[in-house]
């Protein structure tokens, strides 16, 4: 009992301390952790086993654990770590040779800098980068070529910014790498990148057209240019690219992790060792910039997660999730229709004004215990927390990483985007996403579980 | 003049450090900016009146904590956006040369490492103070006594969430004076020979 009451504290504490901001993030998840492991694991539970299994390293020595399967769901989970690190690797050597602001240009100029053209092809820019890549990185990128096309077009920016940002959090919601919730899920509970393809990216493309046609009629009228520009003056979009080289090898490197992470279920190959591979890659084929590359990474991401995972150890290992999981299966009973409500919308609700990388920490235990022995059910569920947890972050401009830097991005350019403005167009859209991807969950998978 | 000069006043409300502030402006011909520095930011930026508007709506004011996340150094705080914008202008003005007194903005902090800026706190006694506001906004003792401490606190509150430095602390400028003992003109001749010794 002491050992729960003083998990939840500090899982409470962690949480709060994160909202406020008093300290950096990485710094409140690591002190909570340690906390976690002197007072939940020492002094509530006396079990040093607790501390080695929430702390794993042993699982980086196995086998599975770079090939064939196997990923543990208990505790640090290095995969999510070592992925990460790998893919921000990668991402700083496209950003070095000018690789995101070279495809906006060009793709800007293909539409023939017509405003109404750039905003739908940013959306769909913005939904496809970021299945790969970090919705932080995409936008930042987009955001700021937006900006500058704002200027030169002479159009407001805020309305095309606000829908990339909707666009980024929902291809995020399509694979296994686009969010750092389907990471977690996708590794704690053995998915594959084609899995979540099937399910979580069918439901965000269905999810997407509904999108495009929703901005479209609400931000149209804000997107008429208040003067005729001559675009014939314009920069060169080869012009973005600052190392011909390197960037053609990026370019390289962006479509091996692609394939590799499309195909790893066939390979057996973990997320884990694409990421060193990548990362391995990118340094190798670009030894003059190792420093800069590696420099770029941002580990205080890569410890907030890992104090993360011991503070919802400490919850895992003293059956606190369990309690929870039991209370929502109590509330549900065998109506599966009311468990994919309730975990989707309260997903999403949360991720609206918490962070939704610990939320989903939390949850994927809770799904695991609510599912027992029925893998389909487990299914159901993982792709359930995915969505509510990936769309729900839409909704606030707290929500999401994302959104968070979109908003920034414009306020740069003195376009300051309130709380009313954003969740006035924004909140709408994720509910309509959200009510989309339970629907689709309804119809596909419960009448197969019931 | 042909050294850049900046000089940066921070003050208690109800102390006169505007009034002082504008009567150095006169003395050495130097552009005073206070809250119209957004109207620069906006004409810099080509934005519209209803954007200036938004921008005046979170002028000098400390960020929600409850409403505002920080990711890679961004932040969704309109408050703390404008605030970057005009710390932005000014940063860009002191290195390009330019002279001119600013009132508030965190300037004593955001300019400290340019050698031509010249930082002064104004306070006051309570008494005078209360005493100014009441004669100005014809208010009564208590509303003028609310009022000075309400503005102070924010003041305060939004200085030290943009700066490491506290607000209104000796150690935070090159001078503080209290307005309250030789009044306004006294405490500018006071500061005019301070700024003399300072440009020699």
């Amino acid at each position: 009992m002491l050992a729960q009451v003083l998990a939840v504290v500090i899982f409470v504490a962690m949480f709060i301390l994160i909202v406020t901001e008093v300290v950096e993030k990485q710094y409140i998840t690591l002190g909570c952790g340690l906390l976690t492991l002197v007072l939940v694991f020492g002094l509530g539970l006396h079990s040093m086993q607790a501390v080695v299994d929430t702390l794993n390293f042993k699982t980086i020595g196995t086998l599975g654990f770079w090939y064939g399967g196997g990923e543990s769901s208990s505790g640090v989970n290095w995969a999510t770590i070592i992925f990460l690190f790998g893919m921000m690797v990668m991402v700083e050597g496209m950003a070095r040779v000018g690789f995101f602001r070279w495809l906006c240009m060009e793709i800007a100029k293909l539409v023939k800098y017509k405003v109404m053209s750039i905003f739908i092809t940013f959306m769909l820019l913005s939904f496809f980068l970021a299945m790969f890549i970090d919705s932080i990185t995409v936008i930042l990128f987009l955001a700021a070529v937006t900006i500058e096309l704002s200027e030169l077009l002479k159009f407001n920016p805020v309305s095309m910014i606000m829908a990339e940002v909707f666009c980024a959090n929902l291809g995020g919601s399509a694979t296994m790498c686009g969010d750092p919730p389907n990471i977690i899920i996708g590794t704690s509970l053995g998915y594959s990148f084609a899995q979540f393809v099937m399910n979580t990216g069918l439901i965000a493309v269905v999810a997407m057209i509904f999108v495009v046609t929703y901005f479209y009629f609400i931000f149209r009228k804000s997107l008429v240019p208040k003067e005729k520009v001559d675009t014939s003056t314009f920069a060169d979009p080869k012009e973005a690219i600052l190392d011909k080289k390197g960037f053609v090898t990026s370019c390289i490197i962006f479509g091996i992790a692609v394939v590799l992470l499309v195909t790893h279920a066939q390979t057996e190959l973990s997320v884990a060792t694409i990421g060193v591979f990548i990362a391995f890659l990118t340094i190798i084929t670009a030894p003059k910039h190792a420093k800069e590359l590696l420099k770029g990474v941002d580990y205080k991401t890569l410890l907030f997660f890992i104090g993360l995972f011991i503070v919802v150890g400490g919850l895992e290992q003293t059956g606190v999730l369990e309690l929870i999981a039991g209370f929502i299966g109590k509330v549900a009973g065998d109506n599966i229709y009311i468990m994919v409500a309730i975990i989707i919308w309260i997903s999403a609700i949360c991720s609206a004004f918490v962070d939704n990388i610990p939320f989903a920490a939390t949850m994927v235990p809770i799904i695991s215990a609510l599912a027992g022995n029925n893998p389909a059910l487990l299914d159901t569920l993982s792709w359930t927390l995915a969505m509510g947890t990936d769309i729900g972050g839409s909704a606030t401009p707290i929500g999401a990483s994302a959104n968070v830097v979109g908003v920034a991005k414009a306020a740069e350019a003195g376009h300051i985007i309130k709380w009313g403005k954003y969740c006035k167009a924004m909140a709408p859209a994720t509910i309509i996403v959200v009510l989309i991807s339970m629907l689709l969950i309804f119809v596909r998978y419960v009448p197969g579980i019931m | 003049m042909d050294k850049q000069l900046i000089i940066s006043v921070g003050r208690e409300y109800g102390s006169g450090g505007h009034e002082i502030a504008q009567k150095l402006a006169d003395f050495y011909g130097l552009p005073l900016y206070d809250h119209n520095l957004l109207q620069e930011v906006a004409a810099k930026l080509n934005l519209s009146d209803e954007e200036l508007a938004d921008l005046k709506d979170y002028d000098e004011k400390e960020k929600n904590y409850l409403l505002a996340r920080t990711i890679k150094g961004y932040n969704n705080s309109p408050e703390q956006n404008v605030a970057k914008l005009q710390f932005n202008l000014l940063r860009e003005w002191a290195k390009e040369g330019k002279s001119f007194v600013i009132v508030g903005r965190c300037s004593d902090q955001i300019l400290k490492d340019n050698p031509n800026v010249i930082t002064i706190f104004v306070n006051g006694t309570d008494l005078a103070k209360i005493e100014r506001l009441m004669r100005i906004y014809d208010l009564g003792e208590q509303d003028a006594e609310e009022k000075m401490k309400k503005v102070d606190k924010k003041r305060r509150e939004y200085h030290n969430s943009n700066c490491k430095a506290d607000w209104g602390k000796a150690s935070s400028y090159d001078l503080c004076i209290c307005s309250s003992h030789l009044g306004i003109d006294g405490t500018v001749e006071i500061l005019k020979k301070y700024i003399e010794a300072r440009t020699k």
